[in-house]
C-alpha cells in the first residue's frame, strides 16, 4: 500500500463544514429581510429579527464546531470507523469488505466551499445502522474516499479507474419531464404554498386585484381557459427546470472492479445545484424495471430503475431517485440501457411476451363497470332537469363508461410475461406500466394467489418473491396451468414436486 | 407456444400440501371470529337502545352484520381448516392458507433466513403453536397456523438443521 491509502491516523471532517453550516443557516435571512422591508415593517422590526437569526446562526455554528472537534475517522487495512460526540460518545465501525455503496451529495453551499457529504452504505436493510454519514470532507478527499472503499481492503490505485459509459443524458430528454405528472404537482404544490405565505406582498403589489379585474372583464370560458393553461404551462415549465436540476449533466458508468469477489460497480452522477453520485455494486442487481407512466407512453417515453438488494423500502420513499438508472428518456435509449446494464444481449423488450387469457380481459372490463357505473348514475342524476347541479354533469355520465372500457382494455393489453436468457419478465398495469427483468437465480420462492372469482375463471396470480425492490413480483391473471408451467420453466426444480396433473374438461 | 402436443405439460395444478393443521384450529378460528363480531353486536345494540332517532338504522345495521357475522363464524373456519396446509421436503417448504381467497406459498430450504414459533394467548388456551419461515424477501413469511405445539417445535428444529447446513446468506 502507498500513499494516504490504509491511512491509520484518525482524521477530521473540513473545518469548512462548520462554515457551510452557518450559511446555510443564515440564507433563509436575505429573502425574509427583503421581503420585510417590502412589506414596509419597521426598521426596528428588521434589525431585531436580524439580530434573533444571526444569533440563531452562531449557536448552530458553535454546537457544530463542537461536534466537529469531537468527531474523527480513520480507514484501517480492514475496517471504517467513526467516532463521534462528547456528551454521548459513539464509536461505530464498518468492515471494509461490508462497504457495499459510497455516495457523495453536494449541495450549493458545499459546492462553493468545495465539500462533499459522504455517505457510506452496507446494503443491511436494518434502518439506522446500515449508513455512517461524513458531513463534510474536501470534494477530492470524498472522491478519494469512495475509491478506497470500493475498491476493498488491500487494493487502492490512486487514480480514477478506466470506466465504460452506458448513458449520458442529451437536452432534449428533459422535454419528456414536462410530461412527469409528479413533478408538475410538486411544482403546483410548492407554487400554492409560496403565494399564500407571500400573501402580504402579493396583497402589497395589488397584483390579485389587478388579476381579478382582468379576469370579470373577460369572458368566462376565455378566463377559465386562460388560467387553466397558464397553470398548466407553469406547471410543466416548472417540472422541466426541476428536473434539469435532478438531472443535469447525467451519466451512467460502470467501474471494473479490482477483485473477482468485487464485481463492477454501476454509478450514476447527476444534479445542477446539489451534485450527488450514486454508486451500486452489481452483485447486489437482480434485474431492472422499466417505467412507463401513461403521459410518458404516448409520447414514447420510459424510465429505467435498478431492482437491487440492499435498497430498503424506507430508503426509496425518502430518495426516490436512488434507484434510478435512466430519467424519462425515448424508449429505445430505455431498452438499450436497461439490457447494458444486466449483459443481456439485445433489447429485452424485443422478447414476444406471451398474452393472457381472454378471462383476465372479461375481469377488468367487470372492474371498470363496478367502478364508473356509480359515477354515471351520480353525474347523471345531477344533470337531470330540475336537479341543482352543475350543467356540464353530463360530460361526466357520457365520458366514464368508455374512459374506463379504454383503460380496462388497455390493462389486459399491457399484461404479459415471458423468459429472456437468464431474466423472466414481467408487465402490467395502465396508469404506469411496468416491466420488470428478474433475474431468475434472484427468485427465491413462489406466490400463487388465486381469489373466488379468480377460481371461477381459472385464472391464478403468479408472484416470484426475490430479496430486492419490492420484494415481490407478480404475474396477473395468469391461465392456472400456463402460470405454472412458466414458473416451473423459469426456475426449474422449485415448483415441481408440488405439482399434479390437472383432469381434463 | 399453443402447439397442440404443448398441452398435456400446460394441464398441471398446484397439489394440496401433505399435511393439514390439527383439528382443534377449528375451534381457534371460530373464537378468534367470534371475538371479532361479538363487540360489534353489542356496540350496535346498545347504541340502538341509546339513540331512538336513529334507532331503526342502527337495527338494520345490526341485523346486516348478524346475518353476515354467524354466517362467517359459521363457514370461515371450517373452510380454513380444509384449505389450511403445509408441507417440507428435502429441498423447499410449501403452504397454503386462506378460505374465499387461497395463497400457495414456496420457499426453497437454501433461501430460507429465520424459523420462529409463535403462540398467542388463543391459541395457548387450546395448545396451538404458529410457525412463521422468513426469506430475504421483504414481501412477508411463510406462515403455517395451528399447529400442535409439539409438532411446531419438531417442525422449527427440522428446518433449523436443514437451513444451517446450506450455504450462503440466502439472498
Amino acid at each position: 500500500m502507498s500513499g494516504s491509502d490504509g491511512d491509520e491516523r484518525w482524521q477530521r471532517l473540513d473545518p469548512k463544514s462548520v462554515l457551510a453550516v452557518g450559511v446555510l443557516a443564515l440564507a433563509p435571512l436575505i429573502p425574509t429581510g427583503a421581503l420585510m422591508t417590502l412589506t414596509g415593517a419597521k426598521v426596528a422590526a428588521v434589525l431585531s429579527m436580524v439580530g434573533i437569526w444571526v444569533g440563531i446562526a452562531v449557536l448552530v455554528s458553535a454546537a457544530t464546531a463542537v461536534s466537529w472537534y469531537f468527531t474523527r475517522y480513520r480507514i484501517t487495512a480492514r475496517r471504517f470507523e467513526l467516532r463521534a460526540g462528547n456528551l454521548s460518545r459513539s464509536h461505530r465501525s464498518i468492515p471494509r469488505d461490508r462497504v457495499r455503496s459510497v455516495d457523495l451529495t453536494s449541495q450549493p453551499v458545499h459546492r462553493l466551499l468545495g465539500l462533499s457529504v459522504v455517505k457510506i452504505g452496507t446494503g443491511q436493510q436494518s434502518g439506522a445502522d446500515s449508513e455512517i454519514k461524513l458531513d463534510a470532507v474536501t470534494t477530492s478527499r470524498a472522491a478519494a474516499l469512495r475509491r478506497e472503499l470500493l475498491r476493498g481492503a488491500g487494493q487502492a490505485p490512486a487514480a480514477e479507474p478506466a470506466e465504460d459509459e452506458i448513458a449520458r443524458i442529451r437536452p432534449a430528454w428533459f422535454g419528456y419531464s414536462a410530461l412527469t405528472a409528479s413533478f408538475v404537482l410538486v411544482v403546483w404544490g410548492a407554487l400554492v404554498s409560496g403565494i399564500s405565505s407571500l400573501s402580504e406582498l402579493v396583497k402589497k403589489l395589488g397584483l390579485l386585484d389587478a388579476a381579478t379585474e382582468r379576469f370579470v372583464s373577460l369572458p368566462l370560458w376565455v378566463g377559465i381557459g386562460t388560467v387553466l393553461l397558464g397553470m398548466l404551462l407553469i406547471g410543466m415549465a416548472g417540472s422541466v427546470a426541476l428536473s434539469v436540476e435532478m438531472w443535469w449533466a447525467f451519466r451512467l458508468t460502470r467501474e471494473p472492479g479490482t477483485d473477482s469477489e468485487r464485481g463492477d460497480t454501476l454509478r450514476v452522477r447527476r444534479g445542477l445545484l446539489t451534485t450527488r453520485s450514486v454508486s451500486l455494486e452489481e452483485r447486489r442487481l437482480r434485474g431492472a424495471e422499466l417505467a412507463e407512466p401513461l403521459l410518458l407512453r404516448w409520447v414514447g417515453g420510459a424510465r429505467v430503475n435498478a431492482v437491487a438488494t440492499g435498497l430498503s423500502t424506507g430508503q426509496e420513499s425518502k430518495q426516490p431517485a436512488r434507484k434510478t438508472l435512466l430519467p424519462p428518456a425515448p424508449r429505445a435509449e430505455a431498452h438499450r440501457v436497461s439490457a447494458a446494464v444486466l449483459r443481456e444481449r439485445g433489447s429485452l423488450a424485443d422478447v414476444a411476451l406471451r398474452r393472457h387469457p381472454r378471462a383476465a380481459l372479461r375481469r377488468r372490463l367487470i372492474w371498470s363497470l363496478a367502478i364508473s357505473c356509480p359515477i354515471v348514475a351520480a353525474s347523471a342524476a345531477l344533470a337531470l332537469p330540475g336537479v341543482p347541479g352543475p350543467s356540464w354533469a353530463w360530460v361526466v355520465a357520457v365520458i366514464a363508461l368508455p374512459a374506463a372500457g379504454t383503460c380496462a382494455v388497455d390493462a389486459y393489453r399491457n399484461l404479459g410475461h415471458g423468459i429472456a436468457g437468464d431474466y423472466l419478465i414481467a408487465r402490467c398495469g395502465t396508469g404506469v406500466r411496468n416491466t420488470v427483468a428478474l433475474r431468475r437465480d434472484g427468485v427465491i420462492g413462489w406466490r400463487v394467489k388465486q381469489s373466488l372469482f379468480q377460481r371461477r375463471a381459472g385464472l391464478v396470480t403468479l408472484s416470484a418473491t426475490t430479496s430486492a425492490g419490492h420484494g415481490v413480483y407478480a404475474i396477473r391473471d395468469v391461465a392456472t396451468g400456463e402460470g405454472l408451467t412458466f414458473a416451473e420453466e423459469a426456475v426449474p426444480e422449485l415448483l415441481r414436486p408440488f405439482l399434479e396433473e390437472a383432469p381434463r374438461g | 407456444m399453443s402447439e397442440p402436443h404443448e398441452r398435456p405439460t400446460e394441464a398441471v395444478r398446484l397439489r394440496p400440501p401433505r399435511h393439514r393443521v390439527e383439528r382443534r384450529a377449528i375451534a381457534w378460528w371460530t373464537v378468534q371470529a367470534a371475538l371479532s363480531v361479538v363487540p360489534v353486536l353489542i356496540v350496535l345494540a346498545v347504541l340502538s337502545r341509546m339513540l331512538p332517532a336513529v334507532r331503526y338504522w342502527l337495527l338494520l345495521a345490526l341485523l346486516v352484520v348478524g346475518v353476515l357475522g354467524i354466517a362467517y363464524v359459521a363457514v370461515m373456519p371450517s373452510w380454513r381448516y380444509r384449505v389450511h396446509r403445509y408441507e417440507t421436503t428435502e429441498d423447499a417448504v410449501y403452504t397454503a392458507s386462506g378460505w374465499v381467497n387461497q395463497e400457495w406459498r414456496v420457499a426453497p430450504m437454501s433461501r430460507i433466513q429465520t424459523v420462529d414459533t409463535a403462540r398467542g394467548p388463543l391459541q395457548q388456551v387450546f395448545g396451538l403453536s404458529s410457525v412463521t419461515v422468513t426469506t430475504a424477501s421483504a414481501a412477508g413469511p411463510l406462515n403455517i397456523d395451528g399447529l400442535d405445539r409439539r409438532i411446531a417445535t419438531e417442525l422449527v428444529e427440522r428446518l433449523t438443521a436443514t437451513t444451517q447446513a446450506a450455504p450462503g446468506d440466502a439472498t
